[in-house]
């Protein structure tokens, strides 16, 4: 009877819920994380391209910028619906949709690091014979990678988020589970549902965090030598303020027409 | 193709715009929710963030403020109102989590904004005598203007996307057409809703973006 009670008075907080329904709650989890990672992913691989495009000047930063702005305008349900057409009630759909919104952080973060590449660098490593791709990959990449990482960990997050709207079409994680327990009121399950969400963007962001460490020793060494792009700046375009300063330097991006 | 000419006859017949459930009321509910909340959430962020940028304090907490917007999820959210005694009191529980996603951009964006004017302009204010009061309205605030403005229409087309997802939890607003048609499966109602919405969206978005060209500080300026 005790052990019953918190699920038949519909408490926030039910142990019996959790042991209950764990491989219901397992099972979203891993959808939730999959398309998350599945949408991240593609969106990067779409994005290094059209940063790569944009960069080649005004004539393309423009229409790239512009396009990939719109697309974040568009409100994320209106989105989905707009999808719907084209690929039905799929998980393809949900992935599409958080691709395109993920493109506009993604691709000005991109752009932003390879355009703050110093020009001496550049320089040294043609003087040492390095070829456009070689230039790329093994000089840009790199000195562009705590922005690259700053617009990941930002896009990552939002699609933690954004995924939950999914459900719409049955195929949003943790967000099904909370579109479930609307029409009884379940309250334990829109709980467990949502903060299951926020430790998700969390945990990502942690994860993401500790990749860029790996990934940039240098910053590390560097950072406490030259204090413009030590660990402030890095805080500060982790957070929102960075789309405004890249949009800041590229005039054309802001038109919506 | 067949979708977009449904939807295209959706969107012209009269009936699905008039009554209760008409696109026309769901219009209004949606503007009306999304300017009081708007409006609520400037009249809590801006004085705040002016204040905090011009003394030069709680950064941490303007900043971080925008990353845990950022990681909830408004689905979520509305779902949590919509099981509380909340749900009873009209549009309030909308409102309530439009203000909470607006806060963030507002607040981050205008501090940011007020910590990012040159430290040698204001140090040669200070010097030519100006006072706090002189130095905020006729130094920081214009300079600080178009990251204000960034997070406004930031605010703006959050408010206006979060306020669609409402329909998701049974509230009103335009994305109670898409929902609606989602429960009937009629596609072309779904996709006419999201026409609708996307268009508010950029509309608002391109009127804001007017707005700030318009209302500019430094516009007036630039021929001297």
């Amino acid at each position: 009877m005790a052990e019953q009670s918190c699920l038949v008075t519909n408490d926030w907080i039910c142990g019996e819920y959790l042991r209950s329904r764990s491989q219901e709650l397992i099972d979203a989890t891993v959808q939730h994380i999959g398309i998350t990672v599945v949408s991240v992913l593609i969106g990067l691989a779409v994005a290094l391209p059209l940063a790569l495009l944009a960069r080649r000047g005004p004539r393309f930063a423009g229409p790239v910028l512009g396009l990939t702005t719109v697309l974040y305008t568009v409100p994320s349900l209106a989105m989905f619906s707009l999808l719907l057409p084209l690929f039905g009630l799929s998980a393809a759909l949900v992935v599409t949709g958080l691709v395109l919104y993920s493109l506009t952080i993604l691709v000005r973060n991109i752009l932003a690091g390879l355009e703050a590449v110093p020009q001496e660098a550049r320089e040294a490593a043609r003087g040492m014979g390095y070829g456009p791709a070689r230039l790329l990959w093994e000089v840009e990449l790199p000195l562009a990678l705590p922005a690259v990482m700053a617009g990941l960990r930002i896009a990552t997050v939002s699609t933690v988020a954004l995924t939950t709207v999914g459900s719409l079409v049955g195929k949003g994680g943790l967000g099904n589970l909370i579109e479930d327990a609307l029409p009884s009121f379940f309250k334990a399950q829109v709980l467990t549902a949502a903060v299951l969400c926020v430790l998700l963007a969390v945990t990502a962001d942690l994860l993401l965090l500790g990749l860029q460490r790996l990934l940039t020793p240098w910053t590390r060494i560097s950072g406490a030598v030259v204090p413009p792009s030590g660990p402030v700046k890095a805080e500060a375009s982790a957070s929102g303020p960075v789309k405004a300063k890249a949009s800041a330097s590229v005039p054309a991006k802001t038109e919506v027409g | 193709m067949g979708v977009i000419g449904d939807a295209w006859t959706w969107l012209t017949t009269g009936a699905n715009w008039s009554g209760d459930g008409g696109a026309a009321h769901r219009l209004g509910e949606h503007l009306y929710v999304s300017g009081v909340a708007l409006a609520v959430a400037c009249a809590i962020a801006l004085p705040l963030a002016l204040y905090l940028g011009h003394i030069g304090k709680g950064g941490a907490l303007a900043v971080n403020l925008s990353n845990v917007g950022r990681a909830v999820p408004v689905f979520a959210v509305l779902a949590l109102f919509m099981v509380t005694p909340l749900r009873n009191s009209g549009y309030w529980p909308t409102i309530i989590a439009l203000v909470l996603f607006a806060v963030p951009p507002l607040l981050t964006n205008a501090y940011v904004g007020m910590r990012e004017v040159d430290r040698a302009v204001v140090e040669a204010a200070r010097g030519m005598g100006m006072s706090g009061g002189q130095l905020f309205v006729r130094v920081e605030l214009p300079l600080a203007y178009p990251m204000i403005m960034t997070g406004l229409r930031s605010a703006a087309v959050q408010v206006v996307a979060t306020a669609s997802i409402a329909a998701m939890v049974g509230l009103g607003g335009l994305g109670r057409i898409i929902t609606a048609g989602f429960n009937t499966y009629d596609t072309a109602q779904v996709f006419a809703g999201a026409v609708l919405v996307a268009g508010l969206a950029l509309v608002v978005e391109g009127v804001l973006a007017g707005l700030d060209r318009l209302l500019s500080p430094l516009r007036r300026r630039r021929p001297a």
